[in-house]
């Protein structure tokens, strides 16, 4: 590692290409965490974006009307207005109508954090597209196989669990896939709330050490590999799940 | 990252039959049921500010407040309109390029094009955005005339670029989805590769191009707050100096909720439009 770090060194006294993040240990500990705090943010946003989705899905087969009109409608606004405006309105709109609670130091803060609200914003917007994705995954499992379970005894419930989601998944992976790599490059909007992520570090970096260009390049290289690599696993995941003969 | 396509794009459901199932049924809604919705949250949304408000007179000077702002914000919100027009513009022009790169039979430009397009994908737009606000020259000298290059017009080609990889993707997804017969049965006719393209081929595109390009329109559109976040005044910028000016924490969630409703307004027409056209196509299923 030593001799990576000392190159980097090389590299900025000899030609004056800054890579600070990688010989400094400050700014190497800084960079790391924003990396840390964009993964976390993803995979956080991810699980509860997912679940927002299944709920929702489930939801809008409900025979109560006003429950589908609900979800239709959370759908269509959050489908239909820029995240960003979402993030805004979420942090400072609603933020500001908690109480501020007086935090160990006797300070006035606000109850939930920057990072609480750029996670619930994230997720209630991915959420609303996945809720489409799951529906749509549920529809396309034939009739006729979920009348095949009911035949063989299944109670609604367990012909859900064990024969209509495995399907609706299978349907569904491009489609979420799709969406939840968006939602990697959307966790970005959090620099808009001053959620220390990988952006926000970054340009932190590059006004201290001023080393915008090799930042900025170094920065795109991170998202495209961590996209990249999410792609993959997911393409890994969508094979693995593959049903031979059933046209997934 | 080849036909990575199935797992990222956004307009390239062509490419993959499994998905093309899923957009199907998405398609279908009750349009009512989700303008009653949406109404109904707008409903709470006004009780709500109602309930802040307190007092009659409180949301009346509300409201005096909104009104006064409100030709400034709409500005603001036209001028959004405006760079998404013109990313559009440049995104769709250099797109079909990269696009027609990516089924090019000349296996150096097709790789190279699907290198481009997958990278303009994966990476975030705001990132793409940063890029272009700090690298590019702030005036450039072509043949002898020097442009200035001021940060709107910056922004406007970051946000351009990851709009030029999804129309190249778009492009690609519908020249593989002609069915090789096409191809087959033109070079029976003896066209070449270039008629049969131009004369075949893209005719046939058109039409499965246009919603998922449309889908990339509303997509783009709503990006477009992105650039306040880089310093160019726009709707958002004008609407946080509004707020900063008035001071009260009452009207966050009024003004906010009038500039989300004006991009409601201008983007949920053009899905709904999108579906419309998608059903009418029959493209998807």
């Amino acid at each position: 590692m030593d001799a990576i770090y000392d190159w980097f060194r090389l590299l900025n006294d000899e030609y004056g290409i800054n890579f600070a993040v990688f010989y400094d240990p400050f700014y190497r500990g800084r960079f790391f965490n924003g990396l840390l705090m964009t993964v976390w943010l993803s995979a956080v946003c991810i699980v509860l974006s997912i679940a927002i989705g299944l709920v929702g899905a489930w939801l809008q087969g409900s025979r109560l009307r006003l429950l589908r009109v609900v979800i239709q409608g959370y759908i269509q606004l959050f489908r239909n207005t820029p995240p960003l405006i979402q993030l805004y309105f979420f942090f400072f709109g609603l933020g500001s109508l908690l109480p501020p609670v007086t935090n160990e130091y006797g300070a006035q803060v606000p109850p939930i954090g920057n990072v609480t609200w750029a996670i619930i914003s994230l997720s209630f917007f991915a959420g609303a597209f996945n809720v489409e994705i799951f529906r749509a995954g549920i529809e396309a499992v034939p009739r006729a196989t979920v009348e095949a379970a009911e035949a063989l005894g299944y109670s609604r419930f367990k012909a859900y669990i064990h024969v209509v989601f495995p399907l609706a998944l299978r349907f569904s992976l491009p489609a979420l896939g799709n969406n939840l790599v968006n939602l990697v490059k959307f966790t970005t909007l959090a620099y808009a709330i001053a959620v220390p992520e990988l952006l926000y570090v970054s340009a932190q970096i590059w006004s201290d050490a001023l080393n915008v260009r090799e930042m900025m390049n170094l920065l795109l290289v991170i998202y495209v590999a961590i996209i990249g690599l999410l792609v993959l696993v997911l393409r890994r995941w969508e094979h693995a799940l593959r049903m031979p003969g059933y046209g997934l | 990252m080849k036909n990575g396509s199935t797992v990222t794009g956004i307009g390239q459901s062509k490419s993959n039959p499994s998905h093309q199932r899923i957009v199907g049924p998405a398609a279908r809604f009750s349009p009512g049921a989700a303008i009653t919705g949406v109404g109904a949250a707008l409903l709470a949304a006004g009780a709500a500010l109602a309930a802040l408000g307190g007092a009659s007179e409180e949301l009346i000077s509300i409201l005096a407040i909104m009104w006064k702002w409100m030709p400034l914000m709409f500005e603001g919100f036209l001028f959004n309109i405006l760079v998404s027009v013109l990313a559009m513009a440049i995104g769709t022009a250099s797109g079909a390029v990269l696009g027609l790169a990516q089924v090019s039979p000349f296996w150096p430009l097709h790789r190279l094009a699907s290198l481009v397009t997958q990278f303009f994908r994966n990476a975030p737009w705001l990132v793409l955005l940063f890029y272009c606000i700090f690298l590019l020259p702030f005036e450039a000298t072509i043949i002898g005339v020097t442009v200035p290059l001021p940060g709107w017009i910056k922004a406007t080609i970051g946000l351009s670029l990851p709009v030029m990889a999804n129309v190249s993707e778009i492009v690609r997804g519908a020249v593989q989805s002609v069915p090789a017969g096409q191809w087959e049965s033109a070079e029976a006719l003896a066209f070449s590769r270039r008629q049969t393209m131009w004369m075949i081929i893209l005719p046939q595109c058109l039409k499965r191009m246009l919603p998922p390009w449309m889908n990339l329109y509303a997509i783009l559109t709503m990006a477009t707050p992105l650039i306040s976040i880089v310093g160019v005044e726009d709707a958002m910028t004008v609407t946080r100096q509004a707020l900063a000016a008035e001071g009260r924490t009452e009207l966050l969630i009024p003004m906010y909720s009038l500039l989300l409703g004006w991009f409601f307004l201008y983007c949920y027409p053009i899905a709904r439009w999108t579906q419309a056209l998608e059903r009418r196509f029959n493209v998807t299923i």
